[in-house]
């Protein structure tokens, strides 16, 4: 299984790599982009068939390593197969 | 008095701070490597700063999991006093021994740069020889250095009065103009609740000696040298042995 990991950081949490992107879209002139928040993406190719061992893990993983929880959330999304 | 200075692959200050402890304060030091499993009888630890694992993931996440920091969180839970420096003060905000989190810098720059920091707290023991108030000139060199934390944390730590430094101007005053990366509450370091870790991104060891430019980085190894001779902090190590016999 492959399991795609997305961090983000919390709303709450103010993102000055975002905003810096914002800035340098407007000033390329795509003023209708509102806003930017910069995340991680993670790719997980996981040595099991079972969707939900592979997405416990991949929970796993998230939770322990790859997003800080006090800054950032995630999102799992499963895909069987080579491509993901 | 013995310093252990925690050595990360891509550890970059260990060097300062052995220096500031063995040749400035005429203190034993050693180097311990991450993957050793002891801190050889060490009556303080340094977390030094640095880009530990080329700052891969988030600063100081892959560091918090090296074998060295499980003995480093017996020694704090034993009440050893432990000083993380820049991103010795990251790892300890990784490995959950501090609160909090760092961003990026608001500037999305990395800064290099001397500032100022108000001493708030003086019963913590790297600033027990401090006054109440004084303002300390040391260089910071960043790039995530901007403390988040929810704001109900914020107000628990100011509670518990665990802000140990905040960016100040010369006065004292912690302005906006003073606040070189955007931290909340202008929060350069931290104490935990028992008060023996505390975590600053400003670099003292490299505020030793007139020609760096400051001197002010002295007085918190003053301070844990006159900390641990007079007992104020027990001899961690042994107490920690003890605890672990014990169970």
């Amino acid at each position: 299984m492959r399991a795609r990991v997305f961090v983000t950081l919390k709303p709450s949490v103010f993102d000055p790599q975002g905003k810096t992107v914002t800035d340098a879209l407007h000033t390329l002139g795509y003023s209708a982009v509102k806003d930017v928040r910069q995340g991680k993406y993670f790719e997980l190719d996981i040595d099991s068939t079972c969707p939900d061992e592979a997405r416990a893990l991949a929970e796993q993983a998230a939770e322990k390593l790859l997003s800080n929880p006090v800054i950032e959330s995630f999102r799992i999304e499963l895909a069987d197969g080579a491509a993901v | 008095m013995k310093f252990a200075v925690v050595v990360f692959p891509g550890s970059n200050c260990d060097h300062d701070a052995y220096y500031a402890a063995e040749h400035v304060l005429g203190q034993q030091a050693e180097f311990i490597w991450h993957k050793d499993a002891s801190l050889k009888g060490a009556d303080v630890v340094i977390l030094p700063g640095g880009f530990a694992y080329g700052d891969y993931l988030r600063t100081g996440a892959i560091a918090r999991f090296s074998p060295i920091m499980a003995e480093v969180k017996k020694f704090a839970d034993a009440g050893g006093p432990v000083l993380g420096v820049c991103n010795g003060f990251q790892v300890l905000l990784e490995a959950g021994l501090l609160p909090g989190a760092m961003l990026r810098n608001r500037s999305v720059k990395f800064q290099c740069e001397q500032v100022l920091v108000k001493v708030e707290q003086t019963d913590t023991p790297f600033t027990s020889a401090c006054r109440p108030g004084q303002v300390l000139k040391m260089p910071i060199a960043h790039g995530e250095g901007n403390y988040y934390a929810e704001p109900e944390v914020i107000a628990r730590l100011d509670r518990n009065r665990q802000i140990v430094f905040r960016y100040t101007n010369a006065q004292g005053i912690p302005t906006d103009e003073s606040n070189p990366n955007g931290s909340l509450a202008n929060i350069a370091g931290l104490c935990n609740e028992q008060r023996n870790v505390v975590g600053l991104m400003p670099h003292p060891e490299r505020a030793c000696e007139m020609a760096l430019g400051s001197v002010d980085g002295l007085i918190l190894f003053e301070s844990v040298i006159k900390s641990v001779s007079q007992g104020a902090v027990s001899n961690a190590e042994a107490s920690a042995k003890a605890v672990a016999v014990a169970r």
